[in-house]
């Protein structure tokens, strides 16, 4: 039956299907849950960055604070690297909406790598600022800092984990074109990561303590 | 959009196609980013020679915001998809600035 | 031609299963849906909207009868003066465990009864936009319930009860004043409980935003449907700032951290704004969906359509936002300074317009409309009435002098009672009275509807009533005894008989529900019909019970109460008449070709994994890591779920008319876009809040 079907039918099918059947809006819902989502985000990210700015200054004079710990260079390269996983993870989205599977395969993994150096870093960050005095439960700095930027990695991580999923479904072939909206959903997470740490670099760390 | 018709890209994706930048854009705006990030690391040493705080942080924040901004615009697609995406995220966005800043002044904060 | 061709045979297409052979592909063997829709097995794999409603409302009950129990030991132990039924330290657990109970398990669940139960139905949908998840949301918040209602019991009976109040004010509930493990239940449990609503709001969100059926523009949508989609909206983002609030507090609690340690500089305020911050969205979330279901029984009995419609939703709307800005009037005199107890006072000022115009417009709706005081009537004019009386001593704390010498008396008590229990609690109970026939196929009796509505409306009076008295002459809220001399004794007893006498009105209300289910039963199931009480909106314009399709087919909505103007039109003199009787405009429930979402293993299992983590977190970390391999690795079997029918959200099968993509190595089967790509979801919100708790440990 689809052969005897002009273009026109098509065309009249696919308007039904995008206004009339599938959803009221002509957005899927996925899509939409997910900007909800991120919507919702705001507020956790801002707690915890109102939280941090509220804190850090509360520490006694000897204290280790932001100024004893921070490395600028350090976090800048990695700041870097996180903001250009977002433009790999733009190749990946329109990658998979071409039909090159193999690119968006690349590029996922581009992504995926990109994001791990960044928890990386954290990682090492983390380390260093333990070696210089500044734990958890050293003073209020020391558990605003960890809980933001700890929240912010385990959201990165999280990210990772779903990339890396869609990596591993691309190589057993179950992302196709078609879904190519599954790995634009994935890249607004990740994206949204990138925007929080874009504030968290500029407040957190650049801002003159 | 994209997914209700994978199966007929000559009509659905249509409309789609002139919709999606291309990936020069993309690269494009990712250059405005880094430059962004390295003014922003800028910023920060020539603090050592005397700037005002209060006039750094206006330029940092400036900065972040037009980061945030493209972004949000162009990776995230909000300029061009639908405008119920953007009034959902602005919404919580605006809330969240509102009501931190609110709480914060209520502490003296500033 | 072609084109006719399809024209003809779309509807059935939507509708029919698909003639095809399915491809049931199972990827590792163990990954299968369950099957069938009897038994009690059914229950608990069921995707259902309705089904789904009715276990939220069951426990909602469950939970009504644990924190109602908890009530009366408080007014047992404040019957006399020096009062001795149970020691102070159970009483603090009791009043917490009382706060925390009626608010997260009772009020929130029963509001999401009706969402899930109404919604899809009000805007015509077949289900909700994400079925699975929306099994996950209900699994969820009952873990989080059974975790906070556990610790009643754990380790001895309120040995290790949340005991710092509702709002669990830190420092107070530090490890130094709270050193039991009960308000790490509380951070525990309301955690799980708040992923439970984010899941839920999001979903019902989006069924709003995007399942309407055809024609149901925003202002054709029913009030409730409104109420209901701006408190989801305020779940959506108030429950964030509570988490961040937990988490700060988890973190000192099990790990040290500083947040609310004083010694290190820390400054106890910040608790209270970021709670307060959710709070006070919090108490709209309460009261706003009984406000909707007020305003579908007003004006079903008083036939007549509401008065100013879009006044309502506005005010709402309103309400909505006004919420976010008077959060601070919880905090008068914590020492938040001068002007921000002006400001905050003026803006509380101006919430109660919104609420005051949602009043008039009830009153105007009855004025001079043909009132049929039936149970649900009864309950929506209490509400109204009650409601005004709590709504009005509200106004009286936002002059902050005023509010100054209330503060932690029981005129504050008084006041939330009136709100939640005489507005939230009575219109939930209408709710119930008013839609028990559409979801169970027969009215609960009217006889004892009305008996248990004015027992139970007489009690609350003597119990609260009082209270207003006790907080003026200086009676403190949370404690656990007071002195003969003081003058607090004789109201006091009246508002504990007062309490017995709710509880009798609660168990006529069981009792009810026991004595209508058997009547029914021994008159052979009679059929109540689709529309038992002449309504209004599109739920009733399907058979009693709701088959689980909901509708034979889709509705073409061409204006507000659709249903009533199918039902009655305008005679030459402007007299509303009959024009089609309600056999011929609703479905009857025949049409049994519709597919839909097939039941899941996963919510279930998720939500046990989600309990294993909560514990883990309190008790031992390793078990919180078990929990947390468990909760993934379900996340990945709910990914991996195969969708063995053609399209998961029960709406058109978009795959049929175009196979010539089909891959068949997808796991998720041919529909690529139901269930698979909003399977991710869960990732995204619960592995990642259960997540962030482990790992940053």
């Amino acid at each position: 039956m689809a052969d005897t079907m002009t273009s026109e039918t098509t065309a009249a099918e696919a308007a039904t299907h995008a206004e009339g059947h599938h959803t009221s809006t002509g957005i899927s819902n996925e899509k939409l849950a997910m900007w909800v989502f991120l919507g919702s985000e705001c507020l956790l990210f801002g707690g915890l960055i109102s939280t941090y700015m509220f804190n850090k200054g509360r520490i006694g004079p000897d204290d280790v604070g932001p100024d004893d710990v921070f490395d600028i260079p350090f976090t800048s390269v990695s700041s870097f690297v996180l903001l250009m996983s977002s433009l790999t993870m733009v190749f990946a989205v329109s990658s998979i909406a071409r039909g090159d599977l193999r690119g968006n395969r690349i590029w996922l993994a581009t992504t995926a790598a990109l994001g791990a150096t960044f928890v990386a870093g954290q990682v090492y960050e983390f380390t260093a600022f333990y070696s210089e005095g500044l734990g958890f439960t050293t003073n209020l700095f020391g558990s605003a800092f960890y809980a933001l930027t700890g929240f912010h990695g385990a959201h990165v991580t999280i990210g990772i984990i779903m990339l890396m999923s869609l990596y591993v479904m691309s190589v057993r072939g179950n992302l196709g074109p078609e879904r190519a909206e599954t790995v634009e959903i994935i890249g607004l997470y990740w994206h949204f990561v990138d925007i929080v740490w874009i504030v968290i670099f500029t407040i957190v760390y650049l801002f003159p303590q | 959009m994209a997914t209700v018709t994978p199966d007929s890209p000559d009509t659905a994706h249509a409309a789609d196609e002139h919709a999606h930048p291309s990936n020069w854009l993309y690269v494009k705006v990712a250059i405005y980013l880094a430059l962004l990030t390295a003014f922003e690391v800028f910023t920060y040493f020539e603090t050592v020679h005397g700037w005002g705080d209060t006039a750094i942080i206006i330029m940092l924040v400036i900065m972040m915001l037009l980061k945030f901004f493209l972004v949000v615009a162009f990776f995230m697609h909000l300029k061009f998809d639908s405008p119920i995406f953007w009034r959902l995220f602005v919404f919580g966005l605006i809330l969240a600035m509102a009501v931190y800043m609110v709480m914060l002044t209520a502490f003296r904060f500033w | 031609m072609t084109i006719t061709d399809r024209t003809i045979t779309a509807p059935e297409e939507t509708l029919a299963l698909p003639a095809g052979p399915t491809i049931a592909h199972r990827p590792l063997g163990v990954f299968t849906r369950p099957q069938g829709s009897e038994g009690w097995t059914s229950w608990l794999f069921t995707v259902d909207h309705k089904r789904i409603g009715i276990m939220y409302g069951a426990a909602a009950l469950f939970f009504f009868l644990v924190g109602g129990a908890e009530a009366l030991f408080i007014r047992l132990q404040l019957a006399t003066p020096n009062g001795s039924v149970i020691g102070a330290g159970t009483y603090n657990g009791v009043f917490t465990m009382h706060g925390v109970t009626m608010v997260f398990l009772v009020i929130m669940p029963m509001a999401a009864a009706f969402a899930n139960y109404l919604l899809p139905l009000q805007v015509g949908a077949r289900d909700v936009a994400f079925p699975r998840l929306n099994a996950f949301s209900f699994w969820c918040f009952l873990a989080g319930g059974l975790l906070l209602t556990s610790s009643v019991l754990i380790g001895g009976w309120f040995q290790n009860a949340p005991d710092g109040g509702w709002f669990a004010y830190a420092p107070n509930t530090g490890l130094l004043f709270s050193p039991s493990k009960g308000i790490d239940f509380y951070a525990v449990g309301l955690q799980i409980l708040g992923v439970a609503s984010l899941v839920s709001a999001i979903n019902l969100i989006v069924t709003v935003l995007n399942m309407r059926t055809k024609g149901m523009s925003f202002f054709r949508m029913p009030v409730l449907t409104w109420m209901l989609l701006i408190t989801q909206f305020l779940l959506l983002f108030a429950l964030p700032v509570i988490t961040v609030a937990l988490f700060l507090l988890m973190f000192d609690r099990l790990w040290d951290a500083n947040f609310f340690n004083v010694e290190a500089g820390a400054d106890p305020l910040l608790w209270q704004h970021l709670f307060w911050i959710f709070g006070h969205p919090e108490v709209y979330i309460l009261i706003l969906p009984a406000f909707g279901i007020v305003s579908e029984i007003i004006p079903t009995f008083a036939r007549k359509p509401l008065f100013g419609y879009h006044f309502m939703v506005a005010s709402g709307i309103a309400i909505g936002f006004m919420g976010w800005g008077v959060w601070a009037h919880h905090m008068f005199t914590s020492g938040v300074g001068p002007l921000s107890v002006a400001a905050f006072s003026v803006s509380t000022m101006f919430i109660a317009v919104p609420t005051g115009v949602k009043i008039l417009n009830w009153l105007a709706t009855m004025y001079r409309g043909r009132l049929r005081f039936t149970t649900p009537m009864l309950y929506a004019v209490g509400v109204v009435s009650m409601f005004t009386i709590g709504g009005l001593s509200g106004v009286t704390h936002s002059i902050a002098p005023s509010d100054t010498q209330q503060t932690d008396t029981y005129y504050i008590v008084a006041h939330f009672h009136y709100v939640i229990f005489g507005g939230a609690l009575l219109g939930l109970f209408g709710g119930f009275y008013f839609w028990w026939p559409k979801a169970f196929g027969y009215k609960l009796s009217e006889a004892w509807g009305k008996a248990s509505f004015w027992v139970m409306l007489i009690g609350f009076n003597f119990t609260f009533g009082p209270m207003h008295i006790l907080g003026l002459q200086g009676m403190s809220r949370r404690i656990a005894t007071y002195r003969g001399d003081e003058g607090f004794a004789f109201w006091n007893m009246v508002a504990t008989i007062g309490a017995f006498v709710i509880a009798v009105g609660v168990a006529m209300f069981f009792w009810n529900v026991y004595v209508s289910t058997r009547n029914w039963r021994r008159a052979g199931r009679p059929d109540v019909g689709p529309d038992p009480w002449d309504a209004r909106g599109l739920e009733w314009m399907t058979a009693s019970p709701v088959p689980e399709h909901n509708f034979d087919e889709d509705i073409q909505v061409d204006r507000l109460d659709h249903f009533w103007h199918r039902k009655y039109g305008v005679d030459e003199n402007h007299r509303v008449v009959r024009a089609a009787p309600t056999s011929e405009v609703a479905h009857d429930g025949s049409n049994t070709n519709v597919h839909l979402p097939s039941p899941s293993y996963w919510p279930i299992v998720l939500g046990g994994g989600i309990l294993l983590v909560g514990y883990g977190i309190i008790y031992n970390l390793w078990l919180a890591a078990a929990g947390l391999v468990f909760l993934v690795a379900s996340i990945y079997g709910w990914i991996l779920e195969p969708a063995d029918d053609p399209d998961a959200a029960g709406h058109h099968d978009d795959h049929d008319d175009g196979d010539d993509h089909g891959d068949p190595d997808s796991n998720g089967g041919p529909s690529g876009n139901g269930e698979s790509a909003s399977a991710e979801e869960p990732e995204s919100e619960s592995a990642e809040t259960e997540e962030e708790a482990a790992t940053i440990g």
